[in-house]
């Protein structure tokens, strides 16, 4: 009688994350080292956040335990567990930005997109959260959308980004 | 100080030293060239004899950190330049990496071959992603210049350098938590001794320096430790500083000044206070550092004047406040900051930084009793001394100086069962 292998159906890293992933190794003497990188990566590819199976496809690839992968994860501020909007704005309000009105902003986007922090847009367009100092403490209030600073904000330059958001 | 030149500020706005060819136009890599001419030891020597302290926060002498790195070539040995900027109010390293990333370059460059450390990580904040980007590409046409590789220079020495981006924590700016990170796990710091000259990234030799402590490097080097001892207070507080200033001023950013410039004197490089208040406090070396009131204003910023005075220079990361300002409710913003940044690792820090958070908001919002002062300290006492890191210490700072120097504020929160200070609107309608 012939016992086949049971087929377990696993998410991995398309090929050119990997090749990309596989750059980035060479620049460690060990495996683990590659870790943050590759969660960058990772979060990336499957669209801002990092749902179990990416976190097992990471950890697949570096050959680590996904209970590992998944510890640094949850120590990470820049890491999320839970789906983001197709833009993800981070809003500094460390005592530098809450002197120069950072709480207006928080208003501000509160109001424009009709949910609260960490919840994402109807239309899956936007989530917003508060943020410790971004250290751009000179350009206060300020808010990180997706990978770009905007800065000097006031409650009308914020209606205007958000504008400029598909 | 009209006299002063910027030093580390002096290409900042200029683009083209952006490349190579611009920096190098500039005087650049000259440092580095000179320094391959020379014996390793030679280069430490001249580093310590500047004086030069670390820039990132404790000050401690980068001469005297270099040479702790064991000599001999049983183990590699490796450079991690602290680019985690993350001390609420800081941005200076930041400007440094934008502005000018081969002067960042150059000083790890230099550095490594002091200690003979064939690999050099930037260890940068995952924020950064511009910073990031613009050293990217600086590496990347430093390789094809032939400053890094196979022969730094042509002189035979081989050093990589590598970005290596961390994902938004704050203890990662902590060295040892920084290199947990950079070997892939949770940033918890470790347990000291043994030190990172003799176990650090990765069980080897290490060294940790901050981006601006290693971007005065090529210029000792190029001018000498006498020229450099020449900027300063006095032999303890050498150099040119970065001073990062945000808040109440008319101009927040980064200034460069000698060492131990005055606070008013800054405050007046910043064009004054916002708005042509009244200034009611600072901080004067970002979030950990105990805040000091308006009639400290003549204080010379440096480190040893700084800590006479009862606070730090730290990062030299400077936050001003007017009139305008609860301190009850700027302190507990700093307490949720070390409250969701402790790491968790030991209990007087992890339970302590929350508590302090709880006691100082209901302070805020007028359900605080009369015992709250007492019980800040309390905690405060509970915390110091007793967390593997510093960041148990550096959660304290204000706390204990919000209780010491503005306890009145504290008084009438409890007694008016409010906070006494109307909520500010920032912007008018329409703005």
């Amino acid at each position: 009688m012939s016992v086949s292998e049971p087929q377990v159906k696993r998410a991995v890293l398309p090929e050119a994350a990997r090749a990309e992933l596989d750059e980035i190794r060479k620049r460690y003497p060990t495996n683990e080292a590659a870790l943050l990188p590759a969660l960058h990566i990772a979060q990336r590819e499957w669209g801002g956040w990092l749902p179990d199976e990416a976190i097992e496809a990471v950890a697949h690839e570096l050959a680590l335990a996904p209970a590992k992968v998944y510890g640094v994860v949850t120590f990470y501020d820049l890491y999320h567990q839970k789906p983001v909007g197709r833009h993800r704005i981070r809003v500094c309000t460390n005592l530098s930005c809450q002197l120069r009105g950072s709480e207006e902003i928080m208003e501000t986007l509160h109001q424009e997109l009709g949910v609260g922090e960490d919840e994402v847009t109807p239309d899956g367009r936007c989530s917003f959260i508060h943020f410790e100092c971004l250290g751009s403490c000179d350009t206060a209030p300020m808010m990180m959308v997706d990978e770009e600073y905007q800065e000097n904000l006031t409650p009308n330059r914020v209606r205007q980004i958000l504008k400029g958001l598909k | 100080m009209a006299a002063f030149e910027p030093v580390l500020t002096r290409n900042v706005g200029k683009p083209e030293a952006l490349s190579v060819r611009g920096y190098r136009q500039g005087g650049g890599y000259e440092g580095l060239a000179k320094s391959l001419k020379m014996e390793p030891d030679a280069v430490i020597e001249e580093v310590k004899k500047s004086g030069l302290r670390g820039r990132g926060g404790a000050g401690f002498s980068a001469g005297l950190k270099w040479s702790f790195i064991p000599k001999g070539k049983d183990k590699p040995k490796y450079l991690v330049c602290n680019a985690d900027e993350s001390e609420p109010g800081t941005f200076k390293d930041r400007l440094l990496m934008e502005h000018d990333p081969h002067q960042l370059i150059e000083g790890c460059a230099i550095c490594c071959w002091a200690v003979s450390a064939a690999t050099c990580y930037i260890y940068i904040r995952g924020e950064y992603t511009q910073a990031a980007a613009t050293l990217e590409r600086a590496l990347k046409e430093a390789y094809e210049q032939g400053i890094l590789g196979d022969s730094v220079m042509g002189s035979g020495f081989k050093l990589d350098m590598y970005v290596h981006r961390g994902a938004g924590a704050y203890i990662c700016g902590e060295e040892t938590g920084m290199l947990e990170s950079l070997e892939g796990k949770r940033g918890q710091p470790r347990v000291k001794p043994p030190f990172p000259a003799v176990v650090g990234a990765f069980g080897s030799p290490t060294v940790i320096n901050n981006v601006e402590t290693l971007c005065n490097v090529p210029h000792i080097i190029v001018r000498g430790a006498d020229w450099y001892k020449g900027i300063g207070t006095d032999e303890r507080n050498t150099g040119p500083k970065l001073y990062a200033i945000s808040g109440h001023v008319e101009r927040p950013g980064t200034y460069e000044y000698p060492i131990g410039v005055t606070f008013r004197e800054l405050l007046d490089g910043a064009g004054g206070m916002w708005k042509g208040r009244t200034l009611k406090a600072f901080i004067p070396g970002g979030a950990s550092a105990p805040i000091l009131k308006a009639d400290q204003i003549d204080i010379k910023m440096d480190f040893d004047t700084v800590a006479k005075a009862g606070s730090m220079l730290g990062s030299a990361a400077v936050i001003v406040m007017d009139e305008t300002t609860c301190m009850v409710r700027s302190v507990a913003r700093l307490s949720k900051f070390f409250n969701h940044e402790s790491c968790g690792q030991c209990t007087p820090c992890r339970e302590g930084t929350n508590w302090m958070e709880l006691v100082l908001k209901r302070l805020e919002h007028g359900e605080g009793t009369e015992r709250d002062a007492q019980l800040l300290l309390s905690i405060c006492k509970n915390i110091g001394g007793n967390s593997l890191c510093a960041l148990g210490d550096a959660a304290i700072g204000p706390v204990k100086s919000l209780v010491d120097r503005f306890p009145e504020e504290i008084h009438q929160h409890v007694r008016d069962r409010a906070c006494p200070f109307p909520k500010q609107r920032y912007f008018s309608n329409g703005a």
